[in-house]
């Protein structure tokens, strides 16, 4: 056999970017469980339908760029921005408002930039923002917890619930839609967030449903940390900033301000500090950095849930973030063996 | 086993699979003795070795077949004894597969080694000694880099050495040798460090080794036991790369080698185990570095374990020893597996840093994959021991960024391959490094090349200049000795024409002046135009007042500026030029209080003698007229000896004896006026007797000053004077004859004026010989350029000499032959005019000889000065004009340069008509030139040319990187034409 001639290392690690995209899509998995269980077959069509898309589009991206597909198809990351959109979206919105989110994430957001890696933007949370300000009225009817309802589980066939996404909107689906607590909470009136807890059906009875859901997707994180797929820096600093100024508040006023809990539980907190948060492309480099990012997308979703006009802030916060990410990287370089102290700025 | 101290921690790493146990199942054993050898000259880091051996020449085992070089070299020994057959160049280990100078030896199978022994007590050698000792062996660092050892051992030397590091690590997956060498010989080990620490005198000596090395471990605390050595043996966690120098230094004793320095600056040294076992045996048994433990492993390889091979064993020995199966061999590596090199070469020798031989089958080290993009997932950062982010770096190095890559500190990447060992999109990172590394060096290289380029360039110019100064000053000096030569000319001249030098007046002042009036006078007319101006504008309410206002503010200020630049330049030209240019003024107001003062006196006497009028007030005027005149000529003698030098000094002689004489006659007058008062009894007979004997006082002191002119009278004024005397002389000669026949006659007459007459003689004969000597005197001093016209007369004068010798010659024989009685006055007539004509000749002689020796030296001094001068003039000028220039454009605007203006333009027309003299002269010198069938012009185009064609080869030279002999040659002959050009034309242009 002919000797090749080849630069060290001749070692390397198992794996590659799909095995990594992979556990990621594994870490959803107790999430989206979280999410069928809780709110019917809606999220698990949304979760399949935008991954259809998301494949077609790339590969036809991919294809367009004259690139090889199968070997940026295998890197699975399409298959995890459609995963997160469709963990993020209402899960009996219409077909076309994912159809639009996937063009907009793997077309605009990704494949325009360059492709994987390239792209300054969470693709998924470009998306959702885009869905969010275009198409407010299906982006904010979240459905119903089936604790609410009390016949049962699922009481939306999967029929019904496949009718409702690509045919129609049912009246049976409207019954059973209502606001998210972050919603409820955003317009409570003049109500104290005591009497909200007190009076609101959601809040007294199915808020459990929420808490289960940011459990799975907790459990989701820790399991990727475990697995070092990335380090504790950026969701540790969300959820510690968020905590910190929601517990100031709280303490100060705690009829206006909902508990520093609720704030970790409910939303896509712990989607966005595990799955959003933590995306590489995006996010900062260096641990010190990605602390930073992490503080900074923590205090953006408080200000926004609190003061600004939408019930949820993740999607904007990560997006104002990840344009701050190269100033960071400037400012955060890690001090090297032999220096005294880390170089900063740029030359 | 516990380590006895704290464990430090060093930021990432990673933990491939060790694949050790292997190659640790056998013992060391002894590579078979190859039957040709092959060793690289250059086998560790620094300059390579010089060969010391022939080809052909029978070498023995340990013999030294190439020198160290250099402070940062080893040498290096033959490993078998044999033949030397080849000096050539042959593939080395590289990571590039090239070629380099090797020795090639055949083995004779005898194995011979060179007569050797060890140092019986080597801690009775000096330090320096034993470290030329350990440097004769060849040892260089064997744990991968081959740093020269002894150049470490002497780090004692300007380094406090506190901590003596014993590597033995051994991080590397598969790599076995320094486990199995500390197993097997823990005992040479400690006897190694024990020489290395005799040498540096550490305060702590740790050894540094991971803990997947239990047998090593104990193997070295057995000979721990057994050694007088005080040393901690530091168990460190397996982890990739603690084995690093920079790394182990950090684990055990948690320091951090500043980036840029080498450990011993924090004061530590770090030795290779395999290196203190090399020192043992160099040491102990006088064995050069010939062999070195090899761990050979890989999938390919049936027999895995570690052999003692000879250096410059080729691979395929090793392999075929090894029983490497061929057929799965995909990949062959010099190294372990995050640092390694693949070779694709056998025959390519084991050297001082082979440390394992890998042969890897496909199974176990596949073919990368292609590398996906990078998703900055921060992996690598992780794992970089060296904290630095490695995709950061990876992008710049990929966007060809290399200043930030350089920012992010890529030069203190180790090259480890940890974060490529853990790249999931399978990047080949330190490829990337290693080619932005070679890029900054490159370009870094180049910066050096073109510093040194331009600081050649620099030192060409500088030389250049130097050479242009030296030859000005050349030329300035031949100016100044031509200045001179014409001064003395001048100096000649100025007996003939004696007030010219007073004429020339300095003429810095007063064109300056005039400029500076007419300055103010436009300013003036332009401040009345700007007021009248803006008269009309406030009549009329036009728009613009405010600018017209400031306009008219500026103009003030001009002007007031301009006028006092005006006053100024004024009062302080006419201070300077007052001494020169009053001189006449002064002379004038001298003579004219001398004439008042005359005056005065004539009507004081005419007084006193008719006894009329106020003689009182008339003395007093006169005294006061006295003291104006004697401050009118101070004031002009002070001005005249201060500005005219040396040749004004003849002018002063003649006005001085004027004086002189007019002081006389007013003495004379002034006694008799006194006698005739004292006579008549007058009152004022006793002023006058004051007044007498201050003009006395006075006339003395002129006759002082008068001797001192004349001693201080330049030699060559004495030429006139000669003449002069001469006549004098002749003339007192001609007294004296009369008064002495005058005498005579007296005498014989027995008149009583007799006596009296006798004196008058005495003293005109006095005179007269005072005369003569001052002739003498004057004849001496007399420059030798005079006597040119005198030698002609003196022809003359012997000419006519001879031709009365002749005559009275033939007179006298004639009288002889007549018998006559004039005869005997005859003879003596002719001999008298014999010896005249002698005197003359030898006059004659004596003058040519100096005219002759006096003409070299004046003829050239005459024709050459004035092109120099006058050049030399112009470039003053033009340097003048650019500094007032400079100095123009410098002044902030709106300030006065109403006075620089002025200067600029006196210098312009200077510089001008400098330049213009110049010119003329220069179109004569090049017709001179060409009447002596020289082009100027076309040498001057010549030597320029050639001085190009010398900068063209220098450059040339500078870019060629071969075939440099030949250019420099054609370079030297180049610049030899250049420079025979330059000095011709400079012979001419001067």
């Amino acid at each position: 056999m002919a000797l090749i001639r080849i630069t060290s290392p001749h070692a390397h690690r198992p794996g590659n970017t799909g095995s990594v995209m992979l556990t990621v899509l594994m870490a959803t998995l107790p999430g989206l469980a979280a999410m069928t269980f809780f709110f019917g077959w809606g999220t698990l069509i949304q979760v399949l339908w935008g991954s259809l898309l998301a494949i077609a589009l790339e590969a036809l991206s991919v294809k367009l760029r004259r690139r090889p597909v199968s070997f940026y198809l295998t890197d699975y990351s399409a298959l995890v921005t459609a995963v997160l959109l469709g963990l993020a979206l209402p899960p009996f919105a219409p077909w076309w408002v994912m159809a639009v989110g996937i063009s907009v994430a793997i077309i605009i957001a990704k494949q325009l930039y360059g492709g994987m890696g390239s792209n300054p933007f969470n693709p998924a949370m470009v998306a959702y923002a885009l869905l969010l300000v275009s198409f407010p009225i299906q982006m904010t009817s979240w459905t119903a917890p089936f604790v609410m309802l009390g016949d049962g589980w699922s009481v939306l066939s999967l029929g019904e619930t496949l009718s409702a996404i690509f045919a129609t909107p049912s009246t049976a689906v409207d019954a059973h839609t209502m606001a998210t607590p972050l919603d409820i909470m955003r317009h409570r009136g003049g109500f104290t967030t005591e009497e909200m807890w007190v009076n609101d059906a959601l809040l007294a009875n199915g808020i459990g449903a929420w808490h289960a859901v940011s459990a799975a997707y907790f459990m989701g994180g820790v399991f990727l940390l475990y697995k070092k797929i990335f380090t504790w820096h950026a969701p540790v600093a969300m959820l510690t900033s968020l905590t910190v100024l929601s517990t100031l508040f709280f303490l100060l006023m705690p009829d206006q301000y909902p508990d520093p809990f609720f704030h970790l539980t409910t939303g896509a907190t712990m989607l966005g500090a595990f799955f959003i948060a933590t995306d590489p492309v995006t996010s900062a480099t260096s641990n010190k950095g990605k602390l930073w990012f992490g503080i900074g997308i923590g205090i953006l979703v408080f200000v926004i849930r609190t003061w600004g006009n939408y019930p949820d802030a993740v999607a904007f916060a990560v997006l104002l973030m990840n344009l701050c990410a190269p100033f960071i990287d400037q400012y955060t370089q890690p001090r090297s063996y032999g220096h005294a102290k880390p170089n900063r700025g740029m030359k | 086993m516990k380590n006895t101290i704290r464990v430090h921690q060093f930021h990432g790493g990673i933990h491939p699979p060790e694949n050790k146990k292997q190659s640790t199942g056998a013992p060391i054993s002894l590579a078979p003795i190859p039957s040709r050898i092959v060793l690289p000259l250059q086998q560790h880091i620094g300059l390579p070795a010089d060969p010391v051996v022939r080809v052909g020449q029978r070498v023995l085992k340990g013999q030294l077949v190439a020198e160290a070089i250099g402070r940062i070299s080893a040498n290096i020994h033959a490993s078998i004894s044999g033949t030397v057959v080849a000096i050539e160049p042959h593939p080395v280990p590289h990571m590039s597969g090239m070629k380099a100078d090797c020795l090639i030896i055949e083995s004779d199978g005898k194995d011979e080694w060179i007569e050797h022994q060890g140092l019986a007590d080597y801690t009775k050698l000096p330090t320096q000694a034993l470290i030329e000792y350990i440097r004769q062996s060849g040892i260089a660092g064997m744990g991968g880099a081959g740093f020269p050892t002894d150049v470490k051992l002497h780090l004692g030397d300007d380094h406090i050495v506190n901590t003596l590091i014993i590597n033995a690590a051994e991080c590397e997956p598969y790599i076995t040798a320094d486990d199995m060498l500390m197993r097997e010989r823990a005992d040479e080990i400690m006897g190694g460090i024990e020489i290395i620490a005799h040498l540096l005198k550490p305060l702590h000596i740790m050894v540094g080794i991971e803990d997947n090395k239990p047998q090593a471990i104990r193997a070295l605390h057995a000979a721990m036991d057994n050694s007088a050595l005080n040393l901690d043996i530091v168990i460190t966690p397996t982890k990739y790369p603690s084995g690093g120098e920079k790394q182990l230094i950090k684990l055990l004793t948690g320091v951090e080698v500043p980036s840029g320095s080498i450990p011993a600056d924090v004061g530590i040294v770090c030795q290779n185990v395999g290196t203190t076992s090399a020192i043992y045996r160099a040491v102990t048994h006088g064995e050069p570095l010939i062999s070195r433990i090899i761990t050979v492993t890989g999938q390919a390889a049936a027999h895995k374990q570690n052999y003692e091979v000879r250096l410059g064993t080729p691979l395929a020995d090793l392999l075929n020893h090894s029983a490497v199966e061929r057929q799965q061999l995909q990949r062959l590596i010099i190294g372990g597996p995050m640092m390694g090199i693949t070779v694709t070469d056998e025959q390519i020798p084991v050297i001082k840093t082979t440390n394992c031989l890998i042969a890897g089958s496909i199974k176990e080290m596949p073919p990368q994959p292609p590398a996906q993009a990078c998703i900055r997932c921060g992996m690598c950062e992780q794992v970089c021991p060296a904290e630095l982010l490695p995709q950061q770096l990876y992008w710049f190095a990929k966007g060809k960024e290399f200043d930030k890559a350089r920012h992010h500190n890529l030069f203190d990447c180790i090259e480890c391959g940890a974060c490529s060992y853990v790249c999931p999109s399978n990047i080949p990172l330190v490829q990337y490094y290693r080619f932005a590394k070679a890029e900054i060096r490159k370009e870094d290289d180049e910066q050096r090349k073109a510093d040194h380029a331009r600081q050649r360039f620099e030192a060409r110019l500088a030389r250049l200049e130097r050479d242009k100064i030296e030859k000005e000053e050349r030329r300035k000096q031949r100016a100044i000795d031509a200045a001179a030569a014409q001064a003395a000319k001048k100096d000649a001249a100025l007996n003939q024409a004696p007030t010219a030098s007073v004429s020339a007046a300095p003429e810095a002042g007063t064109p300056d002046l005039k400029q500076l009036k007419s300055n103010a006078a436009i300013a003036r007319t332009k401040l009345k135009k700007a007021e009248k101006a803006l008269n009309n504008a406030q009549d009329k309410g036009l728009d613009g007042i405010d600018t017209l206002k400031e306009t008219l503010k500026q103009l003030q200020l001009k002007s007031a500026q301009a006028e006092k630049a005006y006053s100024d330049a004024q009062n302080a030209p006419a201070k300077a030029a007052a001494p020169v240019l009053d001189l006449k003024q002064l002379k004038s107001n001298a003579a004219i209080a001398r004439t008042k003062l005359k005056k005065a006196e004539k009507q004081l006497a005419n007084a006193t003698a008719s006894g009329e009028g106020d003689i009182s007030a008339l003395t007093a005027q006169v005294s006061l007229l006295q003291d104006k005149n004697i401050a009118a000529e101070k004031a002009y003698k002070a001005a005249e000896s201060g500005p005219s030098n040396a040749a004004a000094a003849p002018i002063d002689t003649t006005e001085l004896e004027a004086d002189i004489a007019a002081l006389q006659a007013k003495v004379d007058k002034a006694t008799s006026a006194w006698q005739a008062a004292v006579a008549s009894a007058s009152p004022a007979a006793d002023k006058m007797a004051a007044g007498v004997e201050k003009l006395t006082t006075k006339l003395k002191g002129l006759q002082d000053e008068l001797s001192q002119a004349r001693a201080a009278l330049p030699a060559s004024s004495a030429t006139v004077d000669t003449t002069e005397l001469e006549a004098d002389i002749a003339a007192l000669q001609g007294k004296v004859d009369k008064a002495n026949s005058a005498w005579q006659a007296a005498v014989a007459s027995a008149s009583p004026a007799a006596d009296k007459m006798a004196a008058g003689v005495e003293k005109l004969t006095t005179k007269l010989k005072g005369l003569q000597d001052e002739l003498s005197q004057a004849r001496a001093a007399l420059p030798a350029s005079s006597t040119t016209v005198d030698t002609t007369e003196l022809e003359a004068d012997i000419a006519a000499l001879q031709g009365k010798v002749d005559k009275a010659n033939g007179a006298w024989q004639a009288a002889v032959a007549s018998a006559s009685p004039a005869a005997d006055k005859m003879a003596a007539g002719v001999e008298k005019l014999t010896t005249k004509l002698k005197g003359l000749q030898d006059e004659l002689t004596q003058a040519k000889s100096r005219s002759e020796a006096a003409m070299p030296a004046a003829a050239p001094a005459t024709a050459a000065p004035d092109l120099k001068a006058l050049k030399q003039q112009v470039s003053i000028m033009r340097t003048k004009l650019k500094k007032a220039e400079k100095q123009l454009t410098e002044l902030p605007e709106g300030a006065d340069n109403a006075a620089l203006m002025a200067e600029i333009d006196s210098l312009k027309a200077r510089h001008d008509a400098a330049k213009a003299l110049w010119d003329a002269a220069e179109a004569d010198k090049i017709a001179a030139a060409a009447a002596q069938g020289v082009d100027l012009k076309q040498l001057k185009i010549d030597a320029a040319m050639a001085r190009a064609a010398v900068t063209k080869a220098e450059r040339a030279l500078s870019k060629a990187e071969d075939d440099q002999p030949a250019l420099e040659a054609e370079l030297v002959t180049i610049r030899a034409q250049a420079d025979k050009l330059n000095a011709t034309l400079e012979r001419f242009s001067d």
